[in-house]
């Protein structure tokens, strides 16, 4: 039965490869699983979050049939680029550098990045007062990156394989604080792990704009999205899934 | 970072001028050699920890009252027995969970809240069980005659072990423990979990800048060929220098 099975997935395979793009719809999608509430995964070990809706709409506009995947987020670009997948819908940002081996969307969201620090612990954002401080991040992110350009000679910045390992070191005090995207910080600040902490100071708002990542050569995936993202938007779906998840639209 | 590292880059950056890849390459191999020391570190610190621990336990593995070697079989069954990455994720991220531990003033302060020291307790212990399981199986073959010998001589029980049976043991585990030593140094590679910049920390670092992973593991890869041929080298001489009586007998 096995065999058989195996056998049949090998011809289907095989038989994709030979149609050509025009009926082998099968686009296999990357998340990450560890940035709550974008993409994380529930109790019952299935992949939820704002990134995976908004993959399952972008996947019924396209009328294509979907595999959503975890992978680790320090190699997922590796990862896209060994044909692992075809897509990455992860919170991605885009950057220079990153342009610079993948191809991007057009954006489907905003990120904003934000201070978070104890509750009651004064807590200047400049240069000056973070002096000797030892702030976190996730490793391969933007706030990661902020904080090594702007503030890595004031401050020790650690780097963490996924945020909640950051959440966790803040938690135990390891870290006087922490640079994060807005939203996913905000959602851990409404989580009982997150009570004793805060936003402090300003939003840094770099002008960062969340996007789906492709392989640089394949244009005509790009386009189909762009196209399906303009319809989930155009059509309330989008606001929808949005409202799933905070209170404020984050396009 | 320190100050070496930075003048290194800044050397290496004027060299290399703006042409890519070799401007990534000049700006960040300085990191990554600083990655090597610390991962240096970090084995011949654990491994010198890892015999003082291994000796005691050892003893009283071979001890005939349960009370001495129950703790001793139980410790050493759970450090083989269970990933050396749970073992760093308990002690760093599972200490720091208590209150209890988070308030232990300089035991927190100083040692539990670095994760240099969590990264050197762990592979400590986790090292200490393997080399005293190799000790235990040592004394076992110590030659029964010599044993017989330093009996029929009179002395002690402590003697016996002090100047013959350890010495000799340590001869027999040589080989054996340089490639524990080679394990360990492969393992030490967990030690970028816990944000530590070591040689695979800080590669993971600058492919998180750079996306060059093919490059800069190879070149990681490469760095820890030549830590472990050195390692070899050492213990060959060792070998050939603790055993000189067996090169004169053979003669």
């Amino acid at each position: 039965m096995k065999i058989s099975k195996t056998l049949t997935a090998l011809l289907l395979a095989g038989a994709a490869l030979f149609a050509g793009n025009a009926q082998a719809d099968r686009i296999r999608i990357a998340t990450e699983g560890a940035y709550a509430p974008f993409n994380f995964v529930d109790a019952s070990g299935q992949l939820q979050g704002f990134d995976v809706d908004i993959a399952k709409a972008l996947c019924e506009k396209m009328q294509a049939d979907c595999d959503i995947v975890a992978q680790d987020w320090d190699g997922i670009i590796p990862g896209l680029q060994a044909r692992r997948y075809d897509a990455i819908i992860a919170s991605m940002s885009i950057t220079p550098e990153r342009q610079r081996v993948v191809a991007f969307t057009n954006p489907y969201y905003s990120n904003v990045l934000a201070f978070i620090g104890p509750k009651g612990v004064e807590f200047g954002t400049d240069a000056d007062s973070l002096k000797g401080k030892t702030l976190g991040a996730q490793r391969a992110t933007i706030a990661g990156q902020y904080l090594e350009d702007t503030l890595g000679r004031s401050v020790t910045v650690k780097l963490y394989d996924t945020q909640d390992n950051a959440y966790l070191d803040l938690a135990a005090g390891r870290l006087d604080g922490m640079v994060s995207d807005k939203f996913p910080a905000y959602d851990w600040l409404q989580s009982d792990a997150g009570q004793g902490f805060e936003f402090k100071g300003e939003d840094i708002d770099i002008d960062d704009k969340i996007a789906i990542a492709v392989r640089r050569q394949d244009n005509a995936l790009r386009e189909r999205l762009n196209k399906a993202l303009a319809e989930i938007l155009e059509d309330g779906t989008y606001a929808e899934i949005n409202a799933r998840y905070f209170p404020f639209p984050i396009y | 970072m320190s100050e070496l590292v930075l003048t290194l880059s800044q050397w290496l950056e004027a060299l290399a001028g703006d042409a890519e890849p070799w401007a990534s390459y000049a700006r960040y191999l300085p990191r990554i050699l600083d990655g090597v020391w610390l991962t240096l570190e970090l084995v011949v610190l654990s491994g010198l920890v890892g015999i003082l621990l291994a000796v005691p336990l050892a003893l009283m593995r071979v001890a005939r009252n349960p009370l001495l070697w129950m703790p001793a079989y139980g410790y050493i069954f759970f450090f083989r027995g269970t990933p050396l990455l749970v073992q760093i994720f308990l002690v760093y991220y599972g200490l720091s969970q208590f209150d209890a531990v988070r308030d232990s003033g300089w035991l927190w302060d100083r040692v539990l809240s670095k994760p240099y020291w969590c990264a050197i307790i762990a592979f400590s212990l986790n090292t200490a069980a393997y080399t005293a399981e190799l000790l235990r199986g040592a004394m076992k073959a110590v030659p029964r005659g010599e044993v017989e010998a330093a009996q029929a001589l009179g002395l002690t029980r402590v003697a016996q072990y002090r100047d013959i049976i350890l010495p000799r043991a340590f001869r027999i585990i040589l080989p054996a423990y340089g490639n524990e030593v080679i394990l360990m140094l492969k393992g030490s590679a967990l030690a970028s979990t816990i944000t530590l910049l070591d040689l695979m920390g800080a590669t993971r670092n600058v492919i998180a800048r750079t996306y060059m992973s093919m490059e800069f593991f190879i070149l990681a890869g490469v760095l820890y060929l030549l830590i472990a041929a050195a390692f070899i080298g050492l213990f060959r001489l060792a070998e050939h220098w603790l055993n000189a009586h067996r090169r004169t007998a053979s003669k």
